[in-house]
């Protein structure tokens, strides 16, 4: 019997054919829907869309199962991230940090083709939190520069679901220098809320936050290297401190702010899906709620209503829907206040439309202190 | 930190009316320093004149903010003030002399290049206390009219113009960030000295993006009639600094992004221009003897 260690350190020896097919065999989903069957589904091709959007999708899905091809490819590159240009060598899937988000509905047969280009320095493969079997995947994805591999695996659990490069012995590293993503399998009939009534979003916006370990050198200045290799040790060693030097929103600070911040209008129904592949945090939108909340993204359990702050576990995506009902610059943050304000989780929600004096109004403007 | 405005309005028009009773030519004197004192930085001369000044501040109008008045203001007297901004290795020197706090990350590699960056107005206070008591002249903060006076073509008029009567607090909100989002640069990192050139009066790197910190005081101003003030609270725990827009940052503050709030545009740096005050008769003679017997 070969053990799930043993298929993975095959496939990275890059031993052929039947280590691959035994693998596959161990993995029941796999094994047990006739091929042909697959093949006769639909297909649908997918241009990803950079986050922090989404490519379009339909929330209640109008036909039968599918299957739905996807394309990722690896770049390795330096990425600046904070507006003083600290410059990471970053991995990234397609470019992107996080990387894009894949919609799919339950029953859907999600698709990759992952590329990792000669130009790059390293292996990669992925983890789909979202799958069964062979390590989320991993262990059937294995790249080395110059290769391309395809995936397919059924979408058989609802939800937002983180997805990785894990490749053996680099997972941490791979995962905080920015590969990661998210899968958002959604029930064929859409979200609904905890009485099944139907939940339509307006718009999705797509947060992915990831921690960043720099190495600073004996003047306190962030370091840069100028290959990956040369970044490998001083950055492990940062990261074995557990302290980040930047939390952040899509990559950088101040990714989501400014002429970059989300935009929305009073009455607006907005997913906020939410996704941290390494480190818990805990989103908070300040002068909103959370209307309903899937903390652990999960969509077979009923949202949670009205939360003021929410928590997503290192290594999952969440969703939180909230309809708009003032307008004004909202900040959305991890609240974790010292990462958003000095790390940098931190976007911006401009949101217009007409103010609600009934749900709030400022009595008596500041001025003088008078007898009470 | 909170007293009525009225009071420090006069103040400051006392001190400029007196400040202009010295030496009103000092500015065209070049001095003859003794060996001992530290060259004087390079500095233009900013002519007397008025000009179209937004008050700073904050302006409620029926319990609604409004921008502020626009007002025609004299400079009654020129004033000199430096050419560039304070550099890194300026800093330094005074850091080395024990009279000013060292910076929380060291920047200061260029030589004379870089421009200070990461100071608080504590800090810049003390540098200006620090570089009179060795160059002999006085050396402070410009206010924020002179600043704005100085910045000339790179002053932004920060009104807003909007037509909304100010019932929907948000359109506000909305205009303010919009418009710092507009003139934040995309390239907060600091650029050697004369990077951002030279504005219409010749002071160099003036509105790039290191903010310069000014002696004026956060205010909070009822106007009447849109123009009389009513009643008014100053803040002088919070100072204002030049800039692409203007700033408004609590003293102790020294790098920008920590200082703002939550939904707000932060300045990119925090540094320091400093005007020389014309000396004095008593100043003069001073620097005719020799070092240290002054």
């Amino acid at each position: 019997m070969l053990t799930r260690r043993e298929a993975l350190l095959g496939t990275a020896a890059g031993t052929a054919g039947a280590v691959l097919m035994a693998a596959m065999a161990a993995t029941p989903a796999l094994a047990q829907v006739p091929a042909a069957d697959i093949r006769s589904l639909p297909r649908q091709k997918v241009k990803l869309v950079a986050p922090p959007f989404v490519h379009e999708h339909e929330q209640v899905a109008t036909s039968g199962p599918k299957v739905v091809e996807f394309l990722l490819t690896v770049k390795e590159q330096p990425v600046v991230i904070d507006r003083e240009g600290t410059t990471m060598q970053a991995m990234t899937y397609n470019g992107s940090i996080p990387a894009p988000m894949m919609v799919v509905h339950e029953g859907d047969y999600v698709e990759l083709t992952l590329v990792n280009p000669e130009t790059n320095e390293m292996p990669h493969n992925i983890d789909f939190h979202a799958a069964t079997g062979a390590l989320g995947g991993g262990a059937l994805t294995h790249v080395n520069p110059g290769e391309q591999v395809v995936l397919r695996f059924k979408a058989t659990r609802t939800g937002t679901f983180v997805y990785h490069c894990a490749p053996e012995g680099m997972i941490p590293w791979h995962v905080v220098s920015g590969m990661s993503g998210t899968v958002m399998v959604l029930p064929r009939d859409g979200l609904e809320d905890e009485n099944g009534k139907q939940l339509t979003y307006d718009k999705l916006f797509y947060i992915g936050e990831n921690d960043f370990y720099v190495p600073r050198d004996e003047n306190g200045k962030y370091k840069s290297y100028e290959t990956l290799g040369e970044s490998y040790e001083e950055t492990l060693n940062v990261m074995r401190g557990l302290i980040p030097t930047h939390v952040v929103f899509n990559g950088k600070v101040g990714a989501l702010t400014g002429d970059n911040a989300l935009k929305a209008k009073v009455g607006d129904r907005v997913l906020i899906v939410h996704a941290q592949a390494n480190r818990d945090t805990r989103p908070h939108l300040i002068g909103g709620h959370g209307d309903y909340v899937w903390e652990q993204g999960k969509f077979n359990n009923a949202p949670a209503k009205d939360l003021e702050t929410w928590f997503i576990r290192g290594g999952s995506a969440g969703a939180a829907f909230y309809t708009f009902l003032q307008p004004g610059v909202y900040a959305y943050v991890n609240h974790n206040l010292i990462e958003a304000a000095e790390l940098g989780a931190t976007a911006h929600i401009t949101v217009e439309g007409e103010w609600d004096d009934d749900l709030m109004a400022q009595v008596s403007a500041p001025g003088p202190i008078r007898a009470i | 930190m909170k007293r009525k405005v009225q009071a420090s309005v006069a103040m400051a028009a006392s001190m400029l009316a007196l400040a202009g009773i010295f030496a009103p030519d000092a500015i065209s004197v070049t001095h003859r320093s003794p060996a001992q004192l530290l060259g004087e930085p390079e500095t233009v001369a900013i002519a007397p004149g008025s000009f179209e000044f937004r008050l700073p501040g904050e302006f409620l109008k029926n319990d609604y903010p409004v921008d502020a008045p626009l007002q025609t203001t004299a400079m009654r007297r020129g004033f000199a003030i430096m050419k560039y901004q304070v550099s890194a290795a300026d800093y330094a020197r005074c850091v080395a002399d024990g009279a000013c706090e060292a910076p929380d990350v060291v920047t200061a590699t260029a030589g004379d290049a870089m421009p200070l960056t990461g100071v608080s107005y504590r800090d810049a206070t003390a540098y200006a206390a620090w570089l009179s008591e060795r160059t002999g002249s006085v050396w402070r903060l410009p206010t924020d009219a002179e600043w704005a006076y100085a910045a000339a073509d790179r002053y932004a008029d920060d009104a807003l113009l909007l037509a909304a009567d100010g019932s929907n607090p948000a359109e506000r909100w909305l205009a303010r960030y919009r418009s710092e989002a507009d003139r934040t640069g995309p390239d907060p990192q600091p650029k050697p000295r004369g990077h951002f050139g030279a504005n219409a009066k010749g002071v160099a790197d003036i509105a790039g993006n290191v903010w310069e910190w000014t002696t004026t005081c956060y205010t909070r101003t009822r106007l009447a009639d849109g123009v009389a003030q009513t009643e008014s609270t100053d803040n002088c725990g919070v100072r204002i600094v030049g800039g692409r827009h203007r700033g408004y940052m609590s003293y102790f503050i020294r790098d920008g992004k920590s200082g703002g709030c939550a939904a707000g545009m932060a300045p990119d740096n925090l540094g320091i221009r400093l005007v020389r005050e014309p000396d004095s008769l008593l100043t003069r003679l001073k620097k005719l003897l020799p070092a240290r017997i002054a």
